[in-house]
C-alpha cells in the first residue's frame, strides 16, 4: 500500500505543505484532481451520447435495408429497401423521426395540448407515485435488514420469505393487491413498494455485515452498546451498499408503478398511457413508442438522481467507487 | 525495569493485570476439544511494558483478547486493575490496537480519534482538546481533517494508537500493531511507542512476532510455547531507559535478543508444525469469537 508511487509522492507533498505551513502544493494538487474529474465526466457523457447515436444508426440502417418504402416529398426523394422484414415495417418499428415528431402532435384529434406535454404530465404523476413507493420500500428494506443483522433467528425465519416474495411475478400479485386495497394510488404505491424493498433489504443486510470483525471488537472494547455499534459502525459502513441497491430500486419503483397503473390505476400515469396507446397501436404506433421513450427516460432520470445523491454522500470516502 | 513503583491512590498496590490459572479450550464444529491456552499465570505491574512472543498459533492473540474481555476463558481468573476484566471493559479501561489500523473511512482522522469519546458522552470542547492532544502525541496534529485513505500505513497506525489512547486507558492492548509495516517504519514507530509510553505511563500488553521489537520495547518479555500455549519463560529486559538507537547496538541488547530467541527455539515443534498450528488455531479462534460475539 505504501509503495504506490503516486500516493506516497502526494503524501510527501502534503507533509511538506503541512510542516512549512504552505498549503499551495495541496491546493494545486486538488485543483489538478478536479480538472481530471471534469475530463472524466465529459468522457463519460460523450460515451453515453455516442452509444445513443450508434443505437439510432443501427435502428435506421435496419429500416433502410428491410423496412417500408419512404419518400421525402419536397425534394422528390424515394427509397425502396432491398429486403422486407415484417418486424421492421413502420407499424412495428416506426422511424425515429416519426416518434420524435409524435411528441409535437396534438395528443388527440382536436386536443389543445401536444402528446409531449401530455406524456410529461403523466410521467411526473407516475414519478410522484413511484417516489412514494421508493421511499416506503427503501425504509422497509433498511428496517428489515437492521432487524435481521441483530437476530439470526429472525433472519433465518424470514429471509426465505423475502426471497420468495420476489419469485412470484408481479403481474400475478398486482391484481390481488388491487382487489384487496381498492383501485387507486394506495394500491399502486404498494405494488411499487413491493418491488423496491427487496434489493434494499438484501444489499443493506450485506452492508451492515461488511465492517471488519476487528471494528466490532474495537467497539466492544469500548463497551459500546449494540445501538452504538449499529449507528456508528454498521450503518455508515452500509451506505455504499445502500446506494447500489437504491439505484436498482429507483428503476424498479418506476416499473412497479407503471405495472400497477394497469389494473389499479385511475385515468392518469404512464401505465395508463401505455395501455391506451397499446389499444390504439394500429392507428399510431409512434405514440406508444414515444411513451416508452418517456418511461425509460423517467427511470433513467430517477437513477441519475440517486447516483447524484450517492456521489454527494460518499465523495469523501476513500473507498473505490464501483461504476454507476 | 524503569523503576516505576506500582502504586495506586489508596496506597494498596494491585496488579494492572493478573491472570491466574487461565485455560482456554475451543470446541471445534465436530465437537472436538482443542486446548489453546493452558494454565496461564501472569501478573503485570502498573506502568509495565510486557510483550507476548511465541510461534504463530500459540494463542498469544487469544490471550490478549482474554485480557481485554473480548473472549471468556474456559477457566481461571482475569483481573485488570484489581477488578474482573468484564468490569474493567465496561469501565472503558482498555485501549486496543490491532495489526490493521481499523480506521473508519467515512471519518476524518480527527473524527476517528473522537469516536471513543463520543461513546463516553464527553462534551464537545473537552473532546476537541483531547483529540488534538492525542494527535499531537503521535505527531499527526497537521492531519486532523485528512481521511484515512490519504495517509500512509504507518500514519494510519499512529491514528489508531491515538484513538486507543483517547480514553486515557489504564491498559493498552496491542496485537501485532506493526506487523504489517516495513522494517524502517516499524523501528520509527517502536521509538514512538516508547516515547508515548514514557509520557502516558500506561501499562502496555504487546503481542508480537518480532524478537528485536519485543526486546527493544519491553520491560519484560513473556515467551510462549506452541499449542497448547503456555508461558515457558519470562525474561526481564534490564536495558536502561530511555531507550534509543544506541540501545539497539548495545551488547546487552544482543544478549537479550539471543536469550529470547533461544527460549523460543528450546521448545518442541518445527516450522511446519507451527504453520499447521497457525492455520488451525486461527480457525478455532474465529469460531470461538463467533459464538461469543
Amino acid at each position: 500500500m505504501e509503495d504506490e508511487p503516486g500516493r506516497s509522492q502526494a503524501l510527501e507533498e502534503q507533509q511538506v505543505a503541512a510542516s512549512t505551513g504552505v498549503a499551495t502544493t495541496e491546493a494545486a494538487a486538488s485543483s489538478a484532481v478536479k480538472s481530471r474529474g471534469w475530463s472524466r465526466r465529459v468522457r463519460r457523457v460523450s460515451g453515453f451520447v455516442v452509444a445513443l447515436l450508434l443505437g439510432a444508426v443501427v435502428w435506421e440502417a435496419a429500416k433502410w435495408l428491410a423496412g417500408d418504402p419512404w419518400r421525402i416529398q419536397s425534394i422528390g426523394y424515394f427509397h425502396n429497401p432491398p429486403f422486407r422484414i415484417l418486424q421492421l415495417s413502420d407499424r412495428h418499428l416506426p422511424h425515429l423521426w416519426d416518434i420524435t415528431a409524435a411528441f409535437g402532435q396534438p395528443f388527440q384529434r382536436n386536443a389543445a395540448y401536444s402528446l409531449g406535454s401530455y406524456l410529461i404530465d403523466q410521467a411526473l404523476y407516475t414519478w410522484g407515485v413511484a417516489l412514494v413507493g421508493f421511499v416506503a420500500g427503501a425504509s422497509i428494506g433498511i428496517a428489515l435488514a437492521s432487524i435481521f443483522v441483530h437476530s439470526g433467528f429472525l433472519e433465518r425465519g424470514f429471509v426465505p420469505y423475502v426471497v420468495a416474495s420476489q419469485t412470484v411475478p408481479i403481474v400475478a400479485v398486482a391484481p390481488l393487491i388491487v382487489t384487496g386495497f381498492g383501485r387507486g394510488e394506495q394500491s399502486i404505491v404498494i405494488i411499487a413498494t413491493y418491488l423496491t424493498f427487496f434489493p434494499v433489504t438484501i444489499a443493506v443486510l450485506r452492508g451492515l455485515r461488511s465492517p471488519d470483525p476487528r471494528a466490532i471488537e474495537l467497539m466492544r472494547s469500548y463497551a459500546a452498546s449494540r445501538w452504538a455499534v449499529y449507528r456508528k459502525v454498521r450503518l455508515p459502513a452500509s451506505l455504499p451498499y445502500l446506494f447500489t441497491a437504491l439505484k436498482i430500486a429507483a428503476a424498479a419503483s418506476i416499473v412497479g408503478t407503471i405495472i400497477g397503473e394497469g389494473p389499479g390505476g385511475g385515468l392518469r400515469g404512464l401505465g395508463r398511457a401505455i395501455l391506451n396507446f397499446n389499444q390504439q397501436y394500429i392507428t399510431g404506433p409512434e405514440r406508444l413508442w414515444a411513451t416508452i421513450v418517456v418511461a425509460s427516460g423517467v427511470g433513467l432520470l430517477f437513477f441519475l438522481a440517486v447516483r447524484l445523491a450517492e456521489i454527494m454522500v460518499l465523495r469523501r470516502r476513500g473507498t473505490r467507487e464501483e461504476g454507476a | 525495569m524503569s523503576g516505576r513503583p506500582p502504586t495506586d491512590p489508596a496506597g494498596a498496590p494491585h496488579a494492572a493485570v493478573r491472570l491466574a490459572g487461565v485455560d482456554m479450550v475451543f470446541t471445534t464444529q465436530d465437537g472436538a476439544r482443542m486446548a489453546a491456552l493452558e494454565d496461564i499465570n501472569l501478573s503485570i505491574a502498573p506502568g509495565e511494558f510486557v510483550s507476548l512472543i511465541g510461534p504463530s498459533g500459540c494463542g498469544k492473540s487469544t490471550l490478549l483478547r482474554i485480557v481485554g474481555d473480548l473472549i471468556r476463558p474456559t477457566a481461571g481468573t482475569v483481573e485488570v486493575n484489581g477488578k474482573p476484566a468484564h468490569r474493567a471493559r465496561l469501565g472503558r479501561e482498555y485501549g486496543m490496537v490491532f495489526q490493521a489500523p481499523v480506521l473508519f473511512d467515512w471519518r476524518t482522522v480527527e473524527a476517528n480519534v473522537r469516536l471513543p469519546l463520543e461513546l463516553l458522552g464527553m462534551n464537545r470542547r473537552q473532546r476537541e482538546q483531547r483529540v488534538h492532544a492525542m494527535l499531537d502525541l503521535v505527531e499527526l496534529g497537521a492531519f486532523l481533517r485528512h481521511y484515512p485513505h490519504q495517509l500512509s500505513g504507518g500514519m494510519q497506525q499512529r491514528v489508531a494508537i491515538a484513538r486507543a489512547l483517547a480514553l486515557e486507558p489504564a491498559l493498552l492492548l496491542m496485537d501485532e500493531p506493526f506487523g504489517a509495516l516495513d522494517e524502517m517504519t516499524r523501528e520509527r514507530l517502536n521509538a514512538e511507542v516508547l516515547r508515548i509510553w514514557e509520557q502516558t505511563r500506561t501499562t502496555v500488553l504487546f503481542v508480537t512476532h518480532s524478537i528485536p521489537e519485543a526486546v527493544f520495547l519491553s520491560s519484560r518479555v513473556v515467551v510462549m510455547s506452541p499449542r497448547p500455549g503456555r508461558l515457558t519463560k519470562v525474561i526481564d529486559i534490564d536495558l536502561a531507559q530511555p531507550r534509543n538507537e544506541q540501545t539497539r547496538e548495545s551488547e546487552r541488547y544482543f544478549e537479550l535478543v539471543t536469550e529470547v530467541r533461544e527460549s523460543l527455539r528450546g521448545r518442541r515443534g518445527t516450522a511446519t508444525d507451527d504453520r499447521l498450528a497457525a492455520g488451525e488455531g486461527s480457525q478455532q479462534r474465529l469460531r470461538a469469537e463467533g459464538s461469543i460475539g
